[in-house]
């Protein structure tokens, strides 16, 4: 069966790769985009590890149709740092020992992400609104909420 | 497995492809097709899909509401014209499911799934359905009742009336985790009342049969009564009647029948818990 051709980008950079009728965008973004940050978990759009932002809203990326994304804007938890230097998120995850295994991780960062591009200043409900599609079994989630609590405060510090 | 992918423009189109290849399934958000194809299910080798953003407009005509089949859960939670529908919309999934899900698609959720369908039915909602006959309007109790025989159509839009109140609409979903999980059951009520006393009532329960189905023996205990106490009694009494719920690794049947009286009397009585 042949393939079809889809071009879109991937964290700011233009990726054009063939993809089989029917595949999901997490197997493309891993086999032939190489980007493995988003992890297959469920396959059932069940667990959040697959989140990706498609043009800043997420989905999931195990049962979104790879062709679906033609033309569009990926983001994968691969592009949050800027060279050396890791993405808020990320610095506040490390800090309040937010990942334990870490599986759960790019996903819950890129749910994280996708709420705070909308409400810089989101309040403790709406953090564990936000991540309520993603499961995690290691931290309790505990952690998880206060360090992106703990970036929300620190944006908002840098905008004051 | 490889299956083949077809992009249509129009849904004339998208139906025929559908009515003429038993193994094709119409693709919108892809949270159920997707989904079986990653189990394996070989019984689709053809997705039939519609350009971008095709059916996804929400329009209101005075009280009257039409939502166009595409439209997400995200989008229904982003127009205040629909507020009656989102604690339905906000009960189901992450926001991520919500972005993907769409309205026409939880038409087909296989309990226990589909919690809006289960507002939308409470709601009289009306379903506009494309086949290779043409359009046509149905009721959704209707359309829910030959769901699993119908092929070759495709859903265009719902379209509902808007509740005359907020409190004469009401919603909930039982979970067994929280923030939210699948429903143990879930239940809204439509109950316009008229000088106090409930005047065309019209319940819907998910999860409580194989689709959502409506609680016609509690909603004519209701009819002519007030939202107290003594009022809710008979419809409390008669809850159970008429349903068929599922054994699955929610909740069994039997409890499900059990609970689904208290829930409707807190949701009658306006109570959390």
């Amino acid at each position: 069966m042949p393939k079809t051709a889809l071009q879109f980008r991937h964290n700011g950079r233009e990726a054009a790769i063939f993809v089989d009728g029917g595949a999901n965008l997490l197997t493309a973004l891993r086999e032939e985009v190489g980007d493995q940050s988003p992890k297959f978990g469920c396959g059932q759009g069940g667990c959040g590890a697959c989140t990706v932002l498609i043009d800043g809203e997420p989905v999931l990326s195990c049962i979104t149709l790879a062709e679906n994304v033609a033309g569009k804007s990926i983001e994968t938890a691969d592009g949050l740092k800027n060279g050396p230097e890791l993405h808020p998120l990320q610095t506040a995850f490390m800090e309040n020992f937010a990942a334990q295994c870490g599986y759960c991780t790019p996903g819950m960062l890129m749910a994280a992400k996708a709420l705070l591009n909308r409400n810089p200043a989101p309040t403790r409900v709406e953090v564990v609104e936000a991540i309520s599609g993603n499961i995690c079994r290691c931290t309790g989630y505990e952690p998880i909420i206060n360090a992106i609590l703990a970036a929300a405060a620190r944006g908002s510090e840098r905008r004051a | 497995m490889p299956v083949v992918v077809k992009t249509f423009a129009t849904p004339a189109e998208a139906a025929a492809a559908l009515s003429s290849d038993r193994s094709a399934r119409f693709i919108a958000g892809g949270t159920l097709v997707m989904r079986a194809l990653n189990e394996g299910d070989v019984g689709i080798s053809t997705i039939v899909r519609l350009e971008e953003r095709a059916l996804s407009q929400i329009r209101t005509m005075g009280a009257r509401v039409i939502i166009g089949a595409g439209a997400t859960l995200t989008q229904i939670l982003r127009e205040r014209d629909l507020a009656f529908l989102h604690a339905p919309a906000r009960s189901i999934g992450g926001p991520a499911v919500r972005t993907m899900a769409t309205v026409g698609g939880n038409l087909f959720a296989p309990s226990p799934y589909g919690d809006l369908t289960v507002a939308l039915l409470a709601l009289d909602a009306t379903v506009s359905v494309m086949s290779g006959y043409g359009a046509r309007d149905m009721a959704l109790e209707e359309f829910l009742a030959g769901r699993d025989r119908a092929a070759g159509a495709i859903v265009l839009s719902v379209s509902c009336d808007r509740p005359p109140n907020p409190g004469s609409f009401r919603y909930r979903k039982v979970a067994r985790v929280k923030p939210k999980g699948v429903s143990v059951l879930s239940i809204a009520a439509s109950v316009p009342a008229v000088g106090g006393r409930v005047s065309g009532a019209r319940i819907a329960y998910g999860a409580m049969a194989p689709t959502a189905i409506r609680a016609k023996a509690a909603e004519r205990a209701l009819e002519g009564r007030t939202l107290d106490e003594a009022g809710v009694a008979a419809a409390v009494a008669a809850a159970a009647e008429g349903t068929s719920p599922p054994t699955d690794a929610i909740a069994s049947a039997w409890y499900r029948r059990e609970v689904v009286g208290v829930h409707l009397r807190r949701l009658l009585l306006g109570r959390d818990g």
